[in-house]
């Protein structure tokens, strides 16, 4: 018992640990470790004695469940540790069954045998099971009767109200419903969320057929409600929203996006005491002369997007945040023009932190006004604003010195000098996205890579960008994120600078870097371990030596390697490396085969998407790709050796399809029954007539395409 | 005057009255109800050919017995006007039992046809006073009816006259032939039962007389005096009953005698008998009410008070109670003091009528007067007249403008003067709409709910504006019909809940039902195909027959390669397998 406790403490004084080693007896002579290492982090148990067999099992029940759920609580970042812990034996697989607290089933038909096994789950995520039956959620509910606390079924379709009613009134506990895009669920089934009594959280995003009768009932049934989604709630009107309002005063946090309410219920949503979030992005029903005939105050409302509202205007606006001088966050996004009186309003906002302005027309004059008004501002986005001058800018991060995160996306007109401003004033600047600023220079990037230290994003797309600018980005150290796609002068020499400056590097965009050869991605594979999302597409260069040093990279999520020279046995070595692939795109990888898919299915069993065009692959290679358990989504067009025979039986092998993108001409060849039958699981065909092209454009062409486009 | 008792009323050897025979005419008789009436036309406008066809069609007689049905003594009488606009003269008799029998002239009440004349057989010294009443009574329908006739046209009358009696002339042996046949029944019976009907007429004329004399004392407390009049009423009620029961035991005779007097066809045959002093009870009861429609008070009490004169036997009784009456309603209903009002009672077919104005020379119905003036515009210059065309101004007379009240002819309802409690109402609208609503079917059925029914075409234009619209249903039961109020009804009471209708919720339910169902059949199915083949052990090589054309997944070639996660698809019960189908990032 002592040493149990010991243990215990050893536990929790360790922070995190690479490998832990529970030596039950030592000084034994000849240990006899018991070892899983399927994962980075291993747990090794050590059972020393040289005993029989049936004995060892009695050493292993010696160690309290309290032990191991210590264990278990540190093994939480990597699922697969848990797997490798709970084969260890019967008392740790247990221990292991009661310790989970959290469900992700692949599909319902699992979910069965997942609730007998987990007792004591609370969070269920239904959201990879396309269909779940009224059946099903009865058995959660009887099986998860007090310990459910929460429950997912944004992404499923195929219950009623019976199987909502079910859960709600059985699972006691249940604090969160997560109803989205149940769309042809109407008010029975509100009604059914409505006995959940203890409910605090509720998302009902794209519930068109709710109307206010299902919305009020939810209103009088859960009045411990603290989140409310309704966004694009089609058949809510103000009179719902209004008694929301009055029935449920815990609302923290209320999203009306897209719902067609009116001024009329504002006083009664801005009264409640405590909310902090309003969301009422598209609300066209709301104008200048209703915002201004509002006369209620809210002063803990910390968090405001009135994106997308195109009828009001800064009279509106300038009303409305004069009654709410507590906001934190502001979201204008595509609403009227900043000018110098709607940016003056700011100004009895004292704290402000965050504003967005999207794809807003801005002015010199509004920009120094909003400098002005604001005090303390740490996040700015002007993604596509339209009038924005370095003037402005400069203005802007002159005063505001602690901003951490600045958008100036597609601001075509600011050049080295806002960058320059930018760089003196914002030290502390975190995240930067400027793609498509064209008229930033060599000297721009040298200035980033000399001040901004602590950049940890920074996305500089289709931008000037050669190896000299990117010798000195590789002095932000804690760069994580770097986009440097469409940069067409870049190369090898600028990633190996990368490669050697940005070893927290995690995520790499190098789209149409046409620059790029196998030595870059050597360099950056060496030199970022961390990496998990690399995106090469049309990196014409790149062949299958990148993909042998990438799969040293073993957190490798997303693999992009679109019109790359790959081959099958690149991707296979990809395959046993990167376990957690979950995300694989190889369009126009002609050489890509049968054998690497066979091998791809054989390890990655992780993978979740899958882009498949042009590739080589016929209904061997796709049939053994159905063995993938959690493949979800497929695009195959164009490929050259299906069949729709083979089509059809990987169709109905892969039990977890919820999008497939298939050629038209497949359409008719398929047997209807079976197209039926994977719709009914809950997958979503889309059929494309694309020509049949082969020729992969240069793509210094294809960027004087896109900006004729552009422009 | 004297014309009547040459020609118009001829009595039998037993003192009763001949059938009166017109040359045309058409007789509804009801075999199964207490009374019928006897509908005869009068061809006595030779001069206006146009009209001499138009007797009453059979479907009218219809109606018209329909409305005779019942057989209670307050509906001994009825005055057919909604059927015999058109008629240039109709007699109307009604018979309840051999010895209670009334023929009652009705005459289009126009300023054209002004001869009205009501005539009832009685005995022969009652002759006069019958005519005396009759014409006045089809007077002061003329004022009523038709306002704008103030005086009675005697001139005219007497120019129609005499060709009304040649009529009669002629139907004097054919009524003759008739009476004949009606002579079948026992007489000394009836006579019996008249003695009774008469003696208890005699203690209702006691009755009313004690009140009469109670009153000009004056001394009483209105306390006493209304205590008094209840007492008056109930013995009023219990006497009136026994009558009406006396009558009916005469019943069976005048049935036999009617049906004999159907027989001889294309002979209206009216049934002579002798007369009864209820016949005058009814008679006056008719009057009064035609009379208090239109007629000025004083000519009013001036009729009255003549007709008390020349009969002081039955006339009297009815008159005061009828004052008895009027000054009850005083005492209830809106506050006006004691008879500063008068109450004017509507028959049931004038209130039923669709039309309330007619015109007088082509006798053409309409709703409003100002219909008829324009209508009149057409039938020649005189009508054209600034003076014609403009509203009737109320008669300007030296008294005050009496306050008009009226009474609901439906005897028990509140609204009728006769009730304890009456209440008046207020105008001729409201006289016909609560008709309608508390004493008329309901024939108007709502399209849209197919349950709610009216009997007045406006309350159902104004149901239907709401009905089909959504009920909004509260949890309490409380139903709105606009869905704000539900919602500040909730907002305001703590636990009620919008209430969905159940019809919606199972709908809903089906449908949801049926969609999962036809998931899960589906799903079976192929688990069914799939389960069935997977399992077999077999290489690869098989494989390649997909691309052969062994049809639509007949034994399916790709089925028989052993996926590695299929059998875990199938089975998760071994733990590893099912472990690994769970998703691990998230």
């Amino acid at each position: 018992m002592t040493k149990s406790r010991d243990l215990c403490r050893r536990i929790d004084r360790s922070d995190g640990f690479a490998t832990l080693t529970l030596d039950l007896f030592s000084g034994s002579p000849n240990p006899n470790p018991c070892s899983y290492s399927r994962s980075a982090k291993r747990v090794r148990v050590s059972c020393a004695s040289p005993a029989a067999e049936e004995n060892r099992s009695s050493l292993f029940d010696s160690l309290s469940e309290e032990v191991l759920f210590l264990i278990l609580d540190r093994l939480d970042s990597d699922p697969l540790d848990k797997k490798s812990f709970s084969l260890v034996c019967r008392s740790f697989y247990a221990a292991e069954s009661r310790h989970r607290r959290a469900l992700t089933p692949l599909r319902s038909g699992l979910l069965p045998a997942a609730l007998a096994r987990y007792p004591s789950v609370s969070r269920l995520d239904l959201s990879l099971c396309p269909s779940v039956t009224d059946a099903a959620l009865a058995s959660v509910g009887g099986a998860l009767r007090s310990s459910l606390r929460s429950i997912d079924l944004s992404r499923s379709r195929g219950f009623s109200y019976a199987g909502i009613e079910s859960v709600a009134v059985n699972c006691a506990a249940l604090v969160e419903i997560n109803l989205s895009n149940a769309t042809d669920l109407s008010d029975a089934a509100a009604a059914a969320i409505g006995r959940a009594r203890n409910l605090e959280k509720l998302w009902l995003a794209r519930c068109k057929m709710v109307t206010d009768m299902g919305i009020g009932c939810i209103a009088v049934g859960c009045q411990k409600l603290r989140l409310l989604c309704l966004k694009w709630c089609l058949g809510i009107s103000d009179l719902g929203v209004g008694l929301v309002a009055v029935k449920c005063k815990q609302l923290r946090s209320l999203d009306l996006s897209f719902v067609p309410i009116t001024e009329k219920c504002l006083p009664a949503v801005l009264q409640l005491p405590h909310l902090e979030d309003l969301a009422l992005v598209g609300c066209l029903g709301i104008d200048d002369e209703g915002l201004m005939s509002v006369k209620q105050e809210s002063k803990s409302l910390q968090v405001l997007d009135m994106s997308n509202c195109q009828h009001v205007n800064h009279a509106g606006f300038s009303s409305l945040l004069s009654k709410t001088p507590g906001l934190r966050q502001i979201s204008l996004a595509y609403c009227c023009k900043v000018t110098h009186s709607l940016a003056s309003s700011l100004q009895k906002i004292y704290n402000l932190q965050s504003i967005k302005l999207d794809g807003c027309e801005v002015t010199t004059s509004g920009m120094k006004t909003m400098a002005n008004s604001c005090r303390t501002l740490g996040e700015l986005s002007l993604s596509k604003c339209s009038g924005v001058t370095d003037e402005g800018l400069s203005f802007i991060v002159t005063k505001h010195k602690g901003l951490v995160k600045l958008d100036a996306t597609c601001c075509r007109n600011i050049t080295d000098l806002s960058l320059a401003s930018i760089t003196s004033s914002c030290t502390s600047l975190t995240n930067l996205s400027m793609e498509s600023c064209n008229l930033v220079s060599r000297e721009g990037f040298r200035l980033i890579g000399q001040r901004c230290h602590l950049l940890e994003e920074l996305d500089l797309t289709d931008n000037d960008l050669d190896d000299e600018g990117l010798r000195a980005i590789s002095g932000c150290h804690n760069l994580s994120v770097l986009k440097i796609g469409i940069c067409l002068k870049i190369s090898d020499e600028g990633l190996i600078h990368v490669a050697k400056g940005c070893p927290n590097l995690q995520e790499l965009d190098l789209y149409r870097s046409v620059g790029i050869t196998d030595i870059g991605v050597m360099a950056i594979a060496r030199g970022c371990p961390l990496l998990q999302i690399i995106n090469l597409s049309y990196c014409t260069e790149v062949t299958d030596y990148s993909l042998r040093s990438l799969s040293k990279c073993s957190n490798l999520n997303t693999l992009e390697i679109r019109g790359c020279q790959v081959s099958s046995s690149g991707l296979a070595i990809i395959a046993v490396g990167c376990r957690k692939l979950t995300k694989l795109d190889i369009k126009k990888c002609y050489f890509v085969d049968d054998a690497g898919m066979l091998l791809l299915a054989r390890f990655s069993q992780n993978l979740r998407q899958i882009n498949l065009s042009y590739c080589s692959v016929t209904d061997v290679g796709l049939l053994a790709l159905a063995s993938v358990s959690c493949l979800q989504n497929m695009t195959i067009l164009h490929s050259g050796g299906l069949t729709a025979n083979g089509l059809a039986a990987v169709l109905v092998a892969c039990g977890g399809l919820t999008k497939v993108k298939l050629h038209s001409s497949f359409k008719p060849l398929v047997p209807k029954p079976i197209l039926e039958h994977v719709e009914a699981r809950g997958c979503v065909f889309q059929w494309r007539d694309k020509p049949f092209q082969v020729e992969l454009e240069p793509s210094e062409v294809w960027k004087q395409q896109s900006q004729e486009m552009h422009v | 005057m004297d014309f009547l008792d040459d020609e118009l009323a001829f009595r039998d050897e037993d003192g009763g009255f001949l059938p009166v025979a017109r040359k045309t005419g058409f007789l509804g008789a009801s075999p199964d109800k207490d009374c019928f009436f006897l509908v005869s036309g009068m061809d006595f406008l030779d001069d206006e050919p146009a009209f001499r066809d138009e007797q009453v069609k059979p479907q009218r007689g219809d109606r018209l017995r329909g409305k005779g049905g019942g057989g209670s003594g307050s509906q001994i009488l009825e005055r057919p006007k909604a059927l015999n606009r058109r008629l240039d003269g109709l007699s109307i008799g009604t018979f309840i039992g051999g010895s209670v029998e009334c023929l009652l002239d009705l005459a289009v009440p126009t300023r054209r046809i002004p001869n009205l004349t009501l005539e009832v057989a009685m005995d022969p010294k009652q002759i006069p006073t019958f005519e005396a009443c009759s014409s006045m009574s089809s007077q002061c329908r003329n004022l009523n009816q038709n306002q704008r006739v103030t005086e009675f046209d005697a001139g005219e009358t007497e120019r129609s006259l005499p060709k009304f009696s040649s009529h009669l002339d002629n139907s004097f042996h054919q009524s003759n032939q008739a009476q004949q046949v009606a002579m079948n029944w026992d007489p000394r019976a009836v006579l019996n039962s008249l003695d009774i009907l008469g003696h208890k007429i005699h203690q209702i004329q006691d009755v009313v007389r004690s009140t009469l004399s109670n009153e000009r004392q004056l001394s009483m407390q209105p306390n006493e005096f209304a205590a008094q009049q209840q007492l008056i009423n109930t013995d009023l009620t219990c006497i009136i009953i026994e009558i009406i029961s006396t009558a009916g035991t005469l019943l069976p005779l005048i049935k036999n005698a009617l049906s004999s007097g159907i027989n001889s066809p294309g002979q209206i045959g009216g049934i002579a008998n002798s007369a009864s002093d209820l016949d005058i009870v009814d008679m006056l009861r008719q009057n009064d009410s035609l009379l208090s429609e239109g007629a000025k008070d004083s000519e009013y009490e001036e009729l009255i008070k003549g007709l008390s004169d020349w009969d002081d036997e039955g006339l009297k009784p009815i008159s005061t109670e009828d004052d008895v009456k009027d000054n009850e309603d005083g005492v209830s209903g809106e506050n006006l003091p004691l008879g500063s009002y008068e109450v004017l009672q509507l028959e049931k077919e004038e209130i039923l009528a669709p039309h309330t104005h007619f015109c007088a020379i082509c006798g053409k119905g309409f709703k409003r007067d100002a219909n008829l003036r324009m209508h009149m515009r057409g039938h020649g210059d005189e009508y054209k007249s600034p003076s014609a065309l403009a509203k009737p101004r109320k008669e300007e007379s030296s008294e005050p403008v009496h306050i008009k009240r009226y009474s609901c002819p439906f005897i028990g309802c509140k609204r009728n003067k006769e009730h304890k409690n009456f209440q008046p109402l207020k105008t001729i609208l409201c006289v016909k709409n609560h008709y309608k609503r508390s004493h008329c079917d309901k024939s108007y059925t709502c399209r849209r709910c197919n349950s709610k029914k009216f009997s007045v075409m406006a309350d159902l234009k104004t149901h239907e504006k709401h009905c089909g619209s959504n009920k909004w249903l509260c949890s309490c039961g409380t139903t709105f019909s606009r869905k704000d109020k539900l919602f500040g009804h909730i907002a305001l009471f703590q636990g009620h809940t919008p209430a969905l209708s159940m019809d919606e919720v199972k709908s809903q339910g089906m449908l949801d039902q049926l969609q999962s169902d036809e998931v899960m059949a589906k799903k079976e199915d192929m688990d069914y195909i799939i389960s069935g083949n997977v399992n077999e052990d077999t290489n690869f090589s098989l494989l390649k027959g997909a691309d052969d054309d062994l049809g639509y997944f007949s034994s399916m070639n790709f089925d028989s390669f052993t996926f590695g996660g299929i059998d875990g698809l199938q089975q998760p019960s071994s733990f590893d397998t099912s472990e690994s189908l769970f998703s691990f990032h998230k």
